[in-house]
C-alpha cells in the first residue's frame, strides 16, 4: 500500500504543474488585463497612470517571468496579492469565503446521501413499478428546473407571501445579539433555501447511480445464492446487496470533496452568500490572477487528494481491487 | 472630478442589470437638479430624532476603503460617508469649503491658498492638519500608487505648507479643474505616514473625519457605520448605515418587499410598474432626478462609413430617441444633444438637435451618396452595401434594448445593424484598445466641471485613451483648452457653449440619452430635501422622528 | 435487433412521453416561421410587458416583442446549441477514448492524465476560457458547451473499450489482419454505441441547462437573439412584475429537459442487458 501511494503522489507532481501552467496561460491570453479592467475608459486615467498600476504589480513583464516569480513563491506556500484593488494576500480572502461554502456544500451533500440512496435503492428493488417511474419523475424534476428561477419561486414563496423564511443572506440583522441556540437558529433558517435548491440538481444523478449499481449487484451470482439459501429478502437486500452498491458512492465521494469549496456562483448570487462561487467569478472577469490561481491549485490539489482517497478507501473495502492493483 | 459608467462598474458588470451604478452617489458628491419628489404625501415636519438604523442595498462590495485606492462606486458610497476633502459641491451645485474653511487664488490664476478648519478632529481623536494634507498629497503623487486621480495632483508645481492650518499649491499654468480635485478624501497622516498604504489595516477599517465612523466590514455581506458624535458640522441624527451587498437585483427588489431594506435603487420597471401599490405608497418615497451620466453611440471616425458628417447627422436624424426613452427608459430619463446635463448650468440647450424623420434621413444618405442601387432593400455606396456592428458590454440590459431599437430605426431607412454584446475586459482589450469596431453602445459619467478634454481632445486618441473614436477637431482642442484655462464662470461657459454646437453639427456621437436616478427610501426617514445635487448632499441630516424608529441601536 | 429494442422502448411509457416531446420540439423549431403569430423582432413600445392575451398568447416583453414568437424561435436556438454541444464533446469523447482504451499503455495514460487535469477545472472556468479565445456567438456558446464536456464521454468509450477489446470477435478480427480503424470503427464503436446514446440524449439536456446558467451569467446566447436561457434570466428581473416573462421560458426548458432525459433513462434501460430483468 505504502508504495501506491508514494507513486500516485509523485504522479501528481505533472498534473498540478500541468494545471498550473493551463490556468496561468488561460489567464494571460483571455483579453484583457486587471489593469485595464479598473483604468480603461475611465477619465481620471492616463497612460502614465495606468503604466505606473501595470508596473506595481508586475504586469509590464513578460509572461513566462511572472509565471516563475508566482511558482516561486507558491512552492514557499506564499499566495501572494490580490490584484484587486484590495490587494489583500489571496490566502485571507479564499480562507473567508471557505466555512459558509463548506458549510452549505456539507449539508446538501448529507441531503442528497439520505435522500438518494433510499429513493435508488428503493427503485431498483421495486423496478419498473410505479413507485420507480414516480421516482424517476420526481428526480428529473429537479434536475431540469433551471436553478436561479426555482430559488426566486420558493423566495417569493416562503419569504415573501408565507413569510415563514428570510429571503437572502446568512444571518439577521440582530444576530450579534442573539443566544447560542437563538444563532443556531437563525442561521438555520437562512440555509434552508440554499441548500435545498443546491441539493435539488444532485439528488437524480445520485439516485439514478444508485439504482444502477444496486440493479447490478442484484443480479450477481452471490445474490441469486443467498436467495436460494432461502435467506430472507430484505437481509438479502440490505445486507449484501446494499453494501456492494454502495462501495462505489465511496468513489463518488471522494470525487466530489473538490466540490465542497467550489460554491457555485449562481446560487451565491440569489441568495447573497458570501462564498467561493461568487469570489471565483469575480476574480475571473476582473482578471485577478493570483487569486484565481490560487483557487485553482486548492481545488486542483483537494481533486487530486480526494482521487487518491477514493481509491485507498476503495481499495481497503473491496479486496478484489488490492489484488488487481 | 468626472466618472464613468464603464469602469466603475467592472467586476460586477453582468449585474448591473436593473439598478444601474448610481446608487453611491445618493451619498457622495453627486447628483442634480429637476429632483422631484415623486409620492403625494406631503412630509409632515416634525422633531428631528437621534436614533435607528438605515439598511440599504447594494449590488456590489466595496473593494478597498481608502479614497485615493478605491475605483468602484461601492466603495465610495463608503469612503463618502467616512472620509471628507478639502471642498464639495453644496446643493446647488456651487464649490463650498469642506475641511477647508475657505480659500484664495492669486491674481495669476496659478497659486491657490487653503485656510483648513482648526476644529477638526480624527476619528481617533487627532487633529487634522495641513500635515494630513501635505500627506495625501504626496501620496497621491507617489509613483508607487497605485491610485486612477494622480492626474490632477500631478499638475501641481509646488506644495507649500505656512502653518498647520494654511497652504499652498501652485500650478504651471491655470487650471480651472484644480479647486475641484482638492474634494479628494483627506487621509489621516499619523495613521498611515510611514507605512505601505496598499498594506495598511484602514483599507479594511478606515478613520476619517466624516459624519460616519468604520465599524465592522463583512466580505461580500455588508459593511456597518456608526454615527460619529465628534463630527464637526454636528452629530449625524441616524445612528447606523447599514449597506447590504445583495448580488442579484430581483432578490433585492424581494428584500425591499419583505421590509428588510430602506434604500435601494429601481429600475425603471420597478418604478412604473411595481412600486404603485397601496402598500409601496405608505411605506416609501420615491424620488427622481436626471443621474450625472449619459449614454451614446459612438462612431469610429476612422471607419470609412462613417467619416462624413452628413452620414452621421443622417444616422442621428434616423434614430428615433424619444422612442428609446419611452421604450427602454419607460419615459424616465430625457433625450441627450450634448454631452453636458440638461439641467446644469454648462448645458447649451441651443443647438441641432436632429430630431427624428426617417424621409429626411433617407434624403441626406443619398446626398451623401448611399443609395439603393441594386433593389435589395439595403443602401449601398461603391457597391459596398451599409452594413455595420454595433458592440456593447455584456450584462447591461438598458444598453442592449437601446441598441435593438437603434437597429429596428436603421433598418427602416434602409441600413442593417448587427448587435454584439462582448464581456467587458475583452470589450477593452480586443475591440476599444484596438479601435476594432464600427459604432458602439457605451455611457459616459458626467464631470460636475465641465472640462472634458479627456474624451474630445485630438491629442488623447492614443492606445488605452478616452477619445477612441479618434474625433479631430482643431477647434475644439482650443476652446477646450481655453476652457479648462479660465476660472471664469461665464467666460467659461461661452467656450463650452460653443464647443457643444460643434459636437452637435459634428456628430461623432449620436446621443442618446440621460436616464434618472430612481432610489427609492422608507418613508420613516424625513429630511430628504431633493435638491440640484440630487438627495444625498444631506445625509447626515436626514432623521427618523421618535416614534417611528424601527431598529434600537445604541448610540 | 433494431426492431427489437423499439418494440421494447414503445412499451416504456416514460420513455415515449420523452420521445412525443423532442419529437414536438423538433417540429417547433423547424417550422418555427409558419408557426410564430409574429416575428421574434418585432418591437412595440406601446405594448410593452402587456399580460397574455388573444393577441399574445403568452404575454409581450420589456420591448413589447411576443413572447409566444420568441420562443418558438428561441426552440431552434436552444436546440441547436444542444445538439451542436453534444456533437462536438461526444466526437471528441470517443476519439479520445477509444484510442485510450483501444491502445492502452502511454497513450491511455496520456489521455487519462489530461482528462484528470481537465476536471480539475471548474466548467466555469474552462467555458470563460474558450470564451476569450473565440468571439461570443451562438455558434461558438455551442462549441464552449462542447469542448467543455467531453471528459464524461472519454472515460464511458474507454471503459467500454478496455471491456470490448477482449472480446471474442474483436480477437478474430484482429487475427484475420483488419486495421486498426477498422476494428475500432466497424467492430468495438457499434457495440459501444448504446451508453454513448444514452450519454448523448443526457447531455442535449444538460447542454439547455448550461446554456441557461451562462445566460443567468450574461455569458449565454445574447440578446437580441432569442434563447430560452437569456429569456429567463430577463425574466426573472421582473418575476413580480411580469409573471408570464419567466414562466414560460422556464416551463420551456424544463419540458425540453424532461423529455430528454425521459428519453434518454428509456433507451438506457432498454439497451443496457445488465439493466434488464
Amino acid at each position: 500500500m505504502g508504495p501506491y501511494i508514494l507513486k500516485r503522489l509523485l504522479l501528481m507532481i505533472p498534473v498540478l504543474l500541468g494545471i498550473t501552467i493551463i490556468s496561468f496561460g488561460v489567464m494571460k491570453l483571455a483579453p484583457g488585463d486587471p489593469v485595464s479592467v479598473v483604468t480603461d475608459l475611465n477619465p481620471n486615467m492616463n497612460k502614465e497612470a495606468i503604466e505606473r498600476i501595470r508596473a506595481y504589480y508586475g504586469l509590464d513583464q513578460p509572461a513566462y517571468v511572472q509565471y516563475a516569480k508566482w511558482l516561486k513563491n507558491m512552492l514557499m506556500l506564499d499566495f501572494g496579492r490580490s490584484f484587486a484593488p484590495d490587494s489583500r494576500p489571496v490566502i485571507d480572502k479564499i480562507m473567508e469565503r471557505i466555512p459558509v461554502t463548506l458549510l452549505i456544500n456539507i449539508l446538501s451533500m448529507i441531503l442528497i446521501l439520505a435522500v438518494a440512496i433510499p429513493l435508488g435503492v428503493m427503485s431498483a428493488v421495486k423496478q419498473n413499478s410505479v413507485f420507480d417511474k414516480g421516482t424517476t419523475v420526481f428526480v428529473f424534476v429537479g434536475f431540469a428546473i433551471p436553478t436561479f428561477w426555482l430559488a426566486l419561486l420558493l423566495m417569493i414563496l416562503f419569504g415573501v407571501k408565507l413569510e415563514w423564511l428570510p429571503i437572502s443572506g446568512l444571518r439577521s440583522l440582530t444576530y450579534a445579539e442573539l443566544s447560542v441556540p437563538e444563532k443556531v437558529l437563525d442561521l438555520g433558517k437562512h440555509l434552508v433555501l440554499p441548500v435545498f435548491v443546491s441539493s435539488f440538481g444532485g439528488l437524480a444523478g445520485m439516485s439514478r447511480y444508485m439504482r444502477s449499481n444496486m440493479l447490478e449487484v442484484i443480479r450477481q451470482d452471490y445474490i441469486t445464492t443467498a436467495r436460494a439459501k432461502g435467506l430472507d429478502e430484505r437481509t438479502v437486500i440490505f445486507k449484501h446487496a446494499l453494501r456492494n452498491a454502495l462501495l462505489p458512492v465511496i468513489t463518488l465521494l471522494g470525487l466530489s470533496v473538490p466540490g465542497l469549496i467550489g460554491g457555485s456562483v449562481i446560487f451565491e448570487t440569489i441568495f447573497a452568500i458570501p462564498g467561493m462561487g461568487q469570489l471565483f467569478y469575480q476574480s475571473v472577469m476582473s482578471r485577478d490572477y493570483p487569486t484565481v490561481m490560487g483557487i485553482l491549485v486548492i481545488g486542483a490539489v483537494l481533486t487530486l487528494v480526494g482521487n487518491l482517497l477514493a481509491d485507498v478507501m476503495y481499495s481497503v473495502a473491496d479486496p478484489r481491487i488490492r489484488a488487481a492493483g | 472630478m468626472t466618472s464613468t459608467h464603464g469602469p466603475i462598474i467592472t467586476i460586477l458588470l453582468v449585474f448591473l442589470i436593473l439598478t444601474g451604478c448610481d446608487q453611491h452617489k445618493a451619498t457622495t458628491k453627486d447628483p442634480s437638479p429637476k429632483t422631484e419628489t415623486v409620492t403625494s404625501i406631503a412630509e409632515t415636519e416634525s422633531e428631528p430624532a437621534y436614533g435607528d438604523m438605515i439598511i440599504r442595498g447594494t449590488i456590489g462590495d466595496a473593494s478597498v476603503l481608502l479614497p485615493v485606492l478605491a475605483n468602484d462606486a461601492s466603495s465610495f458610497d463608503i469612503t463618502g460617508l467616512i472620509f471628507n476633502g478639502l471642498v464639495k459641491y453644496d446643493k446647488d451645485i456651487q464649490l463650498v469649503g469642506d475641511l477647508a474653511e475657505k480659500w484664495e487664488i492669486a491674481d495669476d490664476k496659478l497659486t491657490i491658498r487653503f485656510f483648513l478648519r482648526k476644529d477638526v478632529k480624527w476619528q481617533d481623536g487627532q487633529p487634522f492638519t495641513t500635515k494630513d494634507v501635505e500627506y495625501t498629497y504626496k501620496t497621491y503623487v507617489n509613483p508607487k500608487t497605485p491610485t486612477a486621480y494622480a492626474t490632477d495632483f500631478l499638475k501641481v508645481k509646488e506644495f507649500r505648507v505656512l502653518d498647520p492650518y494654511t497652504f499652498e499649491v501652485t500650478y504651471t499654468e491655470p487650471y480651472a479643474p484644480a479647486l475641484t480635485s482638492w474634494g479628494q478624501g483627506m487621509l489621516p497622516s499619523h495613521l498611515l505616514e510611514g507605512t505601505e498604504i496598499t498594506e495598511s489595516p484602514l483599507k479594511r477599517a478606515p478613520v476619517g473625519t466624516g459624519p460616519y465612523r468604520f465599524r465592522e466590514w463583512k466580505t461580500q455581506e455588508k459593511i456597518v457605520v456608526d454615527s460619529n458624535h465628534d463630527y464637526f458640522e454636528g452629530r449625524p441624527y441616524i445612528n447606523r448605515v447599514l449597506t447590504r451587498v445583495i448580488p442579484d437585483p430581483a432578490t433585492m427588489f424581494l428584500e425591499l418587499k419583505a421590509g428588510r431594506l430602506d434604500q435601494m435603487g429601481l429600475s425603471p420597471l420597478q418604478y412604473t410598474r411595481q412600486t404603485n401599490t397601496k402598500w409601496f405608497n405608505e411605506n416609501f418615497r420615491k424620488y427622481k432626478y436626471l443621474a450625472f451620466g449619459y449614454t451614446y453611440l459612438g462612431y469610429n471616425l476612422l471607419d470609412w462609413k462613417f467619416k462624413d458628417k452628413k452620414v452621421r447627422q443622417a444616422l442621428t436624424t434616423a434614430i428615433d430617441r424619444d422612442g428609446i426613452v419611452k421604450g427602454v427608459l419607460l419615459g424616465l430619463g430625457e433625450v441627450a444633444y450634448t454631452p453636458y446635463k440638461p439641467d446644469t448650468y454648462w448645458y447649451n440647450p441651443n443647438v441641432k438637435k436632429w430630431p427624428y424623420d426617417p424621409e429626411k434621413a433617407k434624403q441626406m444618405l443619398a446626398e451623401a451618396g448611399w443609395t439603393d442601387t441594386d433593389g435589395d432593400g439595403i443602401l449601398d455606396k461603391d457597391g459596398k452595401p451599409f452594413k455595420f456592428t454595433i458592440i456593447t458590454n455584456q450584462g447591461n440590459q438598458l444598453r442592449e434594448r437601446a441598441a435593438t431599437i437603434i437597429q429596428r430605426d436603421l433598418r427602416r431607412v434602409g441600413i442593417r445593424v448587427k448587435i454584439r454584446p462582448i464581456e467587458w475586459a475583452a470589450f477593452l482589450k480586443n475591440f476599444i484598445d484596438r479601435r476594432n469596431f464600427e459604432a458602439c453602445l457605451l455611457g459616459w459619467g458626467i464631470g460636475i466641471d465641465p472640462s472634458q478634454i479627456d474624451i474630445w481632445n485630438s491629442k488623447k486618441t492614443g492606445e488605452r485613451e478616452l477619445n477612441f473614436i479618434t474625433y479631430v477637431n482643431p477647434e475644439v482642442d482650443t476652446l477646450l483648452d481655453q476652457g479648462a484655462a479660465t476660472y471664469d464662470r461665464e467666460k467659461r461657459k461661452e467656450y463650452y457653449d460653443r464647443f457643444q454646437e460643434i459636437i452637435a453639427e459634428d456628430q461623432p456621437y449620436t446621443f442618446l440619452f440621460v436616464s434618472y436616478s430612481l432610489p427609492i427610501i422608507s418613508a420613516r426617514f424625513h429630511g430628504i430635501k431633493p435638491a440640484p445635487l440630487g438627495i444625498g448632499y444631506n445625509f447626515d441630516r436626514w432623521y427618523v422622528p421618535k416614534h417611528l424608529q424601527k431598529y434600537h441601536i445604541a448610540p | 435487433m433494431y426492431a427489437d429494442f423499439l418494440r421494447r422502448l414503445a412499451r416504456d411509457k416514460l420513455a415515449m412521453v420523452g420521445l412525443c416531446v423532442v419529437a414536438v420540439l423538433f417540429f417547433v423549431a423547424m417550422f418555427a416561421d409558419f408557426l410564430a403569430p409574429y416575428p421574434p423582432d418585432r418591437i412595440d413600445v406601446e405594448k410593452i410587458l402587456v399580460e397574455p392575451s388573444r393577441d399574445h398568447l403568452m404575454g409581450t416583453d420589456p420591448l413589447g416583442r411576443d413572447v409566444l414568437s420568441r420562443i418558438i424561435h428561441g426552440s431552434g436556438v436552444s436546440l441547436s446549441v444542444g445538439f451542436v454541444a453534444v456533437g462536438i464533446s461526444t466526437f471528441i469523447g470517443v476519439i479520445l477514448g477509444a484510442a485510450s482504451g483501444y491502445y492502452g499503455g502511454l497513450a491511455d495514460r496520456i489521455i487519462m492524465r489530461f482528462v484528470d487535469i481537465m476536471l480539475c477545472f471548474p466548467t466555469f472556468f474552462l467555458i470563460l476560457a474558450v470564451i476569450a479565445f473565440l468571439q461570443p456567438s451562438i455558434w461558438n456558446i455551442m462549441i464552449v458547451i462542447g469542448i467543455t464536456s467531453w471528459m464524461g464521454v472519454t472515460r464511458l468509450v474507454r471503459a467500454e473499450f478496455l471491456s470490448l477489446r477482449e472480446r471474442d470477435f474483436v480477437r478474430a478480427a484482429v487475427s484475420q489482419g483488419a486495421s486498426d480503424l477498422r476494428i475500432i470503427f466497424l467492430h468495438v464503436l457499434p457495440n459501444a454505441m448504446a451508453p454513448i446514446l444514452v450519454a448523448a440524449t443526457l447531455g442535449v439536456a444538460s447542454a439547455v441547462l448550461v446554456e441557461s446558467s451562462l445566460s443567468f451569467l450574461g455569458l449565454g446566447v445574447q440578446p437580441p437573439d432569442p434563447s430560452w436561457g437569456n429569456m429567463l434570466t430577463e425574466g426573472k428581473d421582473n418575476i413580480e412584475i411580469a409573471w408570464w416573462l419567466s414562466l414560460f421560458p422556464g416551463l420551456a426548458i424544463f419540458i425540453t429537459v424532461m423529455g430528454y432525459n425521459l428519453l434518454g433513462e428509456g433507451i438506457r434501460d432498454t439497451l443496457d442487458p445488465r439493466l434488464r430483468r
